[in-house]
């Protein structure tokens, strides 16, 4: 179910994954719309997090400085963190910046779900 | 698309930004988030933070942080021998480290900033001074600083530095701004309270007309007010109005106080005074424009049979037709040795058959409407009933002469008008 959390960010519960769209120009307002979603489903429990960039056509500096954050503060709460249907552009900046270091990239978000599912051991629904 | 055309075009982008940002007139502690943002995504640094220097030596703000507690920088001071290990070049940019940096700060605080994950300390310097520090963690990809990301880091870290000096120097000249806006308020409040006492001395001269420069300044004050006059030009016209009478120091008090009408000698003696007041008001510089002026013509009339200079109509200022408004409304209100006060109608009668004469009609009509917003209640305070006592505008025919008086006196100013035009 959609769960709308403002009026750029959308966001829903696979399980115990929370996945979170990004809107089309990830910017220092989107960025952290996002990072206050993504908190917010680690607070209330979720194991993973799938960020979908589907509908992401650009990212800036702040941008990186924000998705680095929010890897910060899933590492820090045991969470999985996958990007998904990252458009080629992003994707040669997350390789050239080092971001692909710390976060999977998967094709789209069933890709991104499956890989979440072979390391999840507990489903829990919320 | 070339690795490193990629990563130029991301740090140009990152450069405009940052520009953009320290030019905004937004809020100071956004921006240098913002900024550090920028800085952190450029190089997709993990970790970050912005500390300003509170004092010549001591400890350090925080003003952004990213990625880290913000108790760690409690523990962080500087002292001036760092300042000038910064300031000397010897440590530009100082790797946490490398241990063998002679830089006093790094050597105090390496352990902590290196459990914290920071890896750079980068002085911000604004024209010759060190104003506080950029504290910066490893790179996402795990990589090494290059000498180009040094480059990149020094030119933001400058921008930064700058831009956090210029806004605080914004915000010292609007602190200053503001406290010069409320000691003028004072002295504007000493001045106006210095010229009610003088007015207060100058009725006191004379027995019968207590209270009636004050009166006066607080009618003409409500006419202007109704005329439209912006509130520094409704402030002045007041004070002109406490003044007015100033002339009168110089009239032997006998005459002043004379309990009946006085003759033609001591008339002029009397009427002395608008010319006497203005050389004494006009020697000061007051804070307003022409107060001299309508002391001076209070007495004057659209007719011409005024005084001091019989003036006419367009001569005269429109300051000086309201203090002679308000001047000749409270002495009709008033009760003197000889008579007592006129009825209101009586003086609505005065007003109209005035009108043209004695009177600007607009004047008139200005301040008939702004007692009429009074008896109808449309107004917050009751000024001008507290002035005239309780009882003196009560009564259904007071809306009715006063609502007459306004039609007649502005179909008859209208008519003037079209005639004007006509000619």
């Amino acid at each position: 179910m959609d769960t709308p959390s403002g009026k750029l960010v959308r966001s829903h519960c696979v399980g115990t994954t929370a996945v979170v769209y990004a809107s089309d120009y990830l910017n220092k307002l989107t960025g952290e719309k996002i990072e206050h979603e993504c908190r917010r489903h680690l607070n209330c429990g979720c194991r993973a997090l799938v960020i979908d960039f589907g509908d992401t056509k650009l990212v800036n500096s702040i941008g990186i400085s924000i998705l680095l954050g929010i890897i910060d503060v899933a590492e820090k709460n045991g969470a999985r963190i996958v990007f998904s249907e990252v458009n080629s552009q992003t994707e040669q900046l997350f390789e050239m910046l080092g971001l692909t270091r710390h976060v999977v990239l998967a094709k789209d978000e069933r890709e991104a779900l499956l890989n979440i599912s072979r390391y999840e051991t507990t489903p829990i629904v919320h | 698309m070339e690795l490193s055309t990629q990563k130029l075009i991301h740090t140009f982008g990152a450069l405009a930004d940052l520009g953009q940002e320290i030019a905004g007139t937004g809020d100071f502690t956004e921006m240098v988030r913002t900024s550090m943002h920028l800085l952190l995504g450029t190089l997709a640094l993990r970790r970050g933070a912005v500390v300003e220097c509170s004092g010549p030596t001591g400890p350090l703000n925080c003003v952004a942080v990213w990625g880290l507690g913000e108790q760690m920088f409690s523990a962080l001071e500087i002292e001036e021998a760092d300042k000038q290990a910064f300031l000397s070049g010897e440590a530009t940019e100082s790797l946490v480290k490398n241990t063998s940096c002679q830089n006093g700060f790094l050597n105090r605080h390496r352990d902590k900033l290196a459990t914290e994950g920071i890896e750079l300390v980068f002085p911000m310097i604004v024209r010759g001074e060190v104003t506080g520090l950029i504290l910066l963690g490893g790179k996402a990809s795990g990589e090494e600083f290059s000498n180009d990301d040094f480059e990149t880091i020094r030119a933001m870290v400058r921008h930064i530095g700058v831009g956090i000096h210029t806004h605080r120097l914004i915000e010292q000249v609007a602190q200053r701004a503001e406290e010069n806006r409320r000691l003028y308020d004072e002295l504007r409040a000493i001045y106006r309270d210095t010229v009610r006492a003088f007015a207060a001395a100058i009725d006191i001269k004379d027995k019968y007309t207590q209270g009636h420069s004050e009166r006066v300044g607080r009618y003409s004050e409500i006419i202007a007010r109704e005329m439209g006059w912006t509130e520094q030009e409704v402030e002045g016209i007041q004070i002109a109005g406490y003044l007015h009478d100033i002339g009168k120091l110089i009239v032997d008090r006998d005459i002043i106080n004379a309990p009946y009408n006085i003759d033609a000698k001591l008339s002029s003696e009397l009427n002395r005074h608008p010319a006497a007041g203005y050389e004494i008001l006009a020697p000061i510089n007051h804070p307003y424009a022409d107060i001299p002026l309508m002391a001076k013509y209070h007495h004057e009339r659209l007719d011409g049979r005024g005084y001091p200079e019989g003036l006419t109509d367009e001569q005269i200022p429109l300051g000086a037709k309201i203090v002679s408004l308000a001047d000749s409304f409270d002495a009709m209100t008033t009760d003197r040795p000889y008579r007592r006060r006129r009825s209101f109608e009586d003086v609505v009668r005065d007003l109209r058959e005035n009108s043209g004469k004695q009177f600007d009609g607009k004047v008139v009509a200005a301040f008939a409407r702004a007692i009429l917003k009074e008896v109808k209640g449309e107004t917050k305070d009751r000024r001008i009933t507290k002035l005239l006592g309780k009882s003196y505008l009560e009564g259904e025919h007071v809306a009715t002469l006063l609502g007459d008086l306004i039609s007649d006196l502005e179909e008859e100013v209208s008519r003037k008008g079209a005639k004007a035009q006509s000619i």
